[in-house]
């Protein structure tokens, strides 16, 4: 398991993936060992070795920030020694970076972006989903050792009581990586707006279809009190700014009334905004992943069912 | 800069129903349409428009059956200048690792500064392929990109990471980028355009033509297998409010009155 940490920080997939990792290591009593790899990243070693049997610390000044092809060395030589059965990588922007490439100069099997995994007489089974969260997909490998790289947020965490042991290995990096630099993070800016301290969200997704529609919704919103926002394909249109955008690549948000107005519900999205109070959601896909997590939902064309909420609220307020 | 750019046809399917077919591994494709993967569609403009600014050619490469074409010949309409589609009984049900070994061995005997793909694919979504197309071509690479600039020998890329957060990374060119969507507004093409992209060639080679062998392709050669496909269990879920618009909207200005959020 290698666990993953940005800007002084353990990501949240990394506490994910020691609790599933855990837990099959305990079903085959195997050994779970995370990797942890940076530059003094001492102080999660701590934490770590109260969910795994052992953690493997290696700290260079050249994994100060993450590096794909840095990390892949190291990996290839931990991979090389230690020879796991499972290694548990995270579906994340980094895991992407590092994970295909690994499995492919190991010669390895690669199931990516999986939600879960289990063990079937011994064998790894991977979950996914695919065609937009419509179907669930099992895959099985060819055979062991293989890397899995594990979704954000699929798995409940579980609880950290052992007290493993922390072992301090020489970095195997002999120089920086010339054809590759990190050279800063950049931070999103946050305009007038901010999403994530509204009250009510009016969230609206590609079922708008058009820029000339967006008027719909934000005279809901203004009928309503709140803010407007949105999913991916919204902001990748261009039609709201990416300050407005909810999900993994967004903000997360936790208003009182979610009303989501044409989201069909990618997971991506659904991770941004679960924990709303109240989720209403409205889309003509019955089928919509959307309608699992919603509270209320309408099946039916937006552009009947919004202008008629919209004069509702105009006249309840009204009067 | 000749760019190439790895696009895949996929059906459209966020709005529509997906159902699997007998085999219990594919779905059933013929009520589907089909168009271009909406993150190659945004690395065919990136391209358009490197070329634009500093010369040099665009080819596409798909892995596809025949039926491509058509999305081959909506991507030649906006500009780009060579398609070649690589097409093989024996490519069925490869997984993304061997995807990316047939690509590469494609991309072999081409030329490129730059080799583009999306990446995601709105089917099965793996975002494996151009990371290991990558490892296997021996050029750098960098993945989930929203931004670039071109330097001399090098480019500076900036990936999107989680909650709003970018890197800026620099990486040695030849290169091989993933495309993030957002990154640009694709064009659309013109109808001029598209007459010109009727008549032009799209060079088709197959298994022997790429040297590869029967046992290195398609399920034999594939590391992971999708075994089985299926509708996700349905939870809880939303209790679904009946009756036309003015009904629903009245029952929710119900709902929003008890919640006190109105």
């Amino acid at each position: 398991m290698l666990a993953e940490h940005r800007m002084g920080e353990l990501r949240d997939v990394t506490r994910e993936m020691l609790t599933r990792g855990r837990q099959l290591a305990e079903e085959t009593g195997a050994q779970l060992v995370t990797g942890l790899l940076g530059h003094q990243v001492e102080q999660f070693a701590e934490d770590l070795k109260k969910w795994a049997h052992q953690v493997v610390l290696i700290e260079d000044e050249k994994l100060a920030n993450f590096n794909a092809d840095a990390y892949q060395r190291v990996l290839a030589s931990l991979l090389g020694d230690r020879t796991p059965d499972v290694t548990l990588i995270g579906h994340t922007s980094y895991g992407m970076d590092l994970a295909p490439a690994l499995a492919v100069e190991m010669d390895l099997p690669l199931v990516t972006d999986c939600l879960d995994l289990r063990l079937e007489d011994g064998k790894p089974i991977a979950l996914r989903q695919v065609y937009n969260g419509k179907l669930n997909a099992e895959m099985s490998f060819a055979g062991t050792p293989c890397l899995v790289m594990m979704r954000q947020g699929a798995i409940a965490v579980g609880t950290g009581d052992l007290d493993g042991q922390v072992a301090r290995m020489d970095s195997p990096l002999t120089e920086e990586i010339a054809y590759r630099k990190f050279l800063e993070y950049v931070e999103a800016a946050v305009g007038d707006v901010d999403i994530t301290q509204a009250d009510v969200l009016i969230s609206v997704g590609r079922g708008i279809r058009e820029e000339k529609n967006m008027p719909l919704v934000e005279d809901l919103a203004q009928a309503m009190g709140g803010v407007l926002s949105c999913s991916r394909p919204v902001t990748d249109s261009g039609w709201l700014p990416s300050d407005r955008q909810v999900g993994q690549s967004g903000r997360t948000v936790k208003p009182k009334l979610y009303v989501a107005v044409g989201i069909s519900g990618a997971f991506q999205h659904l991770a941004g905004m679960t924990g709303s109070e109240t989720i209403v959601a409205v889309n003509k896909d019955p089928n919509a992943p959307i309608f699992s997590v919603a509270d209320y939902g309408i099946v039916g064309d937006l552009f009947q069912v919004i202008p008629a909420l919209t004069e509702r609220i105009k006249e309840t307020r009204g009067s | 800069m000749d760019i190439i750019v790895c696009v895949k046809q996929v059906p459209v399917t966020a709005e529509a129903e997906v159902m699997v077919d007998s085999s219990g591994r594919d779905i059933k494709k013929d009520r589907l349409v089909f168009d271009v993967n909406e993150a190659d569609n945004y690395a065919v403009e990136e391209a358009l428009q490197l070329t634009e600014k500093f010369g040099g050619t665009i080819t596409l490469v798909n892995l596809g059956p025949e039926s491509a074409d058509k999305t081959l010949r909506s991507l030649l309409a906006k500009g780009t200048h060579e398609a070649v589609r690589l097409t093989d009984e024996h490519f069925d049900e490869s997984d993304a690792y061997v995807t990316a070994r047939i690509l590469a061995a494609a991309l072999k005997s081409l030329s490129y500064d730059l080799v583009l793909t999306g990446c995601y694919s709105s089917d099965l979504g793996y975002s494996q392929v151009g990371a290991a197309l990558a490892e296997l071509l021996g050029i750098p690479h960098a993945t989930m990109v929203i931004g670039l600039e071109v330097l001399d020998g090098k480019i500076k890329v900036e990936r999107e990471l989680e909650g709003g957060t970018h890197e800026r990374l620099e990486i040695d060119l030849p290169a091989l980028l993933t495309i993030q969507t957002g990154i640009n507004e694709p064009r659309y093409a013109s109808i001029l355009g598209l007459r010109k992209a009727m008549k032009k060639p799209i060079k088709v080679l197959t298994l022997t033509d790429l040297g590869l062998a029967e046992g290195e392709v398609g399920r034999d050669g594939s590391k992971v297998f999708l075994d089985t496909l299926s509708v996700p269990p349905k939870g809880e879920g939303a209790q679904i409010l009946e009756g036309g618009p003015d009904e629903v909207s009245q029952k929710l200005v119900d709902i929003f009155r008890e919640k006190g959020v109105v």
